[in-house]
């Protein structure tokens, strides 16, 4: 479902040349659950966005849904949905009900699917008391659930989130991370999310990579992660350890 | 396309009309705002008959079809001088993330419909210097081809600045030197100008197309620079031309999009 071929993104910033992701490479199938860590900085974002078609990749190849995306951005939007926690895709000054109407017309659902998705979406975001109110009134929590929803009303093969749960609550985290297993669960979406939170990777993901400075550190299962530090006990130190002994591994 | 385009503008000025009393004001003070252009206009010619061998109607014309060109660009794609805001905001991600093409999201982002008010202007002026010049019928048919040609031409230089400030993200109002001054520049005959400028927007820059050329040939004049009879039609030649080019700048500005980090 998602192929990267040696993929990199350099950016020339004055005279250097920064390589924000280098000779990437990994696949993830249909219907995986995949969780994408990386220290700040590490190119998780420019990773993102090369799979969205936002940044066009420098070397290497990228499919996602067997698309160039950024050769065929448009069509690959339909099949899939991006979710950035720091900014929403909703229309700021819009009651939610009607961006969704919007994205309804600019993604050509049909009418009928869409009722019955916006209802389901409504019911499991628990979305109902506040779709007529403007998004730019809506708690962190709910402008969240929203964007959630919006990103899905498309039915997409392949959902991309970029810290969603960011900001939340231990009670709409809760709430998110039941929706995001059941969506993988029971339509099949392949998911890649990116987080700060390890409760996030430790409840949701069954496989993790690991990025640092460009490159793939880590990649295998939450299990295999864990088993790179016998003597750790949480996921807190086996990922701190990491973070830091690839820095020094690249020194 | 075209009706996502309006999909996307109705949905704006639907937000917009939330706040009903600032958008009558605000189409009122375009209104008000593009008289004083014409008033200018009309002070000059208080004081002189002829502007560069033009009567008060032949620059009333010209300055109606410019104007009603560039106003109705003004009003559908002139939001997208906003790219380098969008950039800098970070915003212009979510552009990208649609199945609609980017552009077609710019140009619609935050539509003022409010902006119709001076389309509406220029139209009026347009008409009754049509009306009062007792025009030849058999060259009005240049009439529609001037503004579509117009029309072309502005929006290609909008697309230009736009693709421009993918590259200038810190300047952008460099851009404006093309779209507002080529709405400075034709709003009078290009007569009144020196003749290497005037050679520069017919043959580097195309505003010569918006509405000189045609425009002499719908008034039946000569060119005072002596450009042979030919070029008057040579607009639907040199509008698609610039259209492409802005059409490539665009897209290589696309490409080249950096993002913001986050």
């Amino acid at each position: 479902m998602i192929e990267l071929d040696r993929a990199g993104r350099s950016f020339k910033v004055r005279k250097n040349v920064v390589h924000a992701v280098r000779d990437l490479s990994f696949t993830v199938s249909a219907g995986e659950f995949v969780g994408y860590l990386g220290p700040n900085g590490a190119g998780k974002s420019t990773t993102i966005k090369m799979l969205c078609g936002i940044l066009t990749p420098t070397s290497g190849r990228v499919r996602v849904a067997g698309l160039d995306p950024s050769r065929r951005r448009t069509a690959l939007a339909r099949r899939i949905g991006v979710v950035f926690g720091q900014r929403t895709t909703l229309w700021w000054d819009l009651p939610l009900a009607d961006s969704f109407e919007l994205i309804r017309l600019l993604y050509k659902v049909d009418r009928a699917a869409f009722r019955a998705r916006l209802d389901e979406l409504t019911a499991t975001l628990d979305l109902g008391a506040f779709l007529r109110t403007p998004v730019r009134q809506l708690s962190l929590g709910q402008r969240m659930r929203g964007d959630l929803a919006a990103a899905l009303l498309h039915a997409p093969e392949v959902l991309v989130l970029d810290e969603p749960t960011i900001g939340l609550d231990v009670v709409s985290k809760a709430g998110i991370r039941e929706f995001l297993l059941r969506l993988n669960a029971e339509q099949g979406t392949t998911v890649l999310l990116t987080t700060h939170d390890l409760g996030d990777i430790e409840r949701l993901c069954r496989r993790v990579m690991l990025i640092d400075h460009g490159r793939l550190a880590f990649d295998g299962t939450l299990e295999a992660l864990m088993a790179t530090a016998p003597g750790q006990a949480t996921i807190e130190d086996v990922v701190t350890r990491l973070y830091t002994g690839g820095a020094r591994a690249q020194q | 396309m075209v009706r996502t385009y309006f999909l996307l503008a109705w949905t704006w000025t639907r937000a917009a009309a939330a706040y009903p009393v600032s958008f009558w004001l605000m189409t009122l003070l375009g209104v008000v705002v593009a008289g004083m252009d014409v008033a200018v206009i009309l002070v000059v010619f208080a004081n002189t008959t002829t502007l560069a061998g033009f009567s008060r109607e032949e620059v009333l014309f010209l300055y109606g079809a410019a104007s009603l060109s560039f106003t109705l660009c003004d009003l559908f794609v002139s939001n997208i001088d906003r790219v380098s805001q969008h950039i800098k905001a970070g915003t212009l991600d979510v552009f990208l993330i649609r199945p609609v093409s980017a552009w077609l999201q710019l140009a619609t982002d935050r539509f003022t419909a409010t902006r119709a008010g001076r389309v509406v202007q220029a139209a009026v002026v347009l008409g009754y210097a049509v009306t009062a010049l007792g025009l030849d019928p058999g060259r009005l048919w240049m009439l529609p081809v001037m503004l579509a040609t117009g029309v072309v031409i502005f929006t290609a230089l909008w697309t230009l600045g736009g693709a421009l400030q993918f590259v200038l993200t810190d300047a952008p109002e460099v851009t404006n030197a093309f779209t507002y001054g080529g709405q400075q520049l034709t709003q009078y005959p290009l007569a009144i100008y020196g003749r290497d400028l005037v050679k520069a927007v017919t043959y580097v820059l195309p505003l010569a197309f918006v509405n000189w050329q045609p425009g002499l040939y719908v008034l039946g004049r000569d060119d005072p620079f002596g450009t042979p009879e030919f070029t008057r039609f040579l607009g639907p030649v040199a509008a698609p031309a610039l259209a492409l080019l802005a059409a490539l700048a665009w897209r290589q500005g696309i490409r080249h999009y950096r993002s913001t980090g986050s």
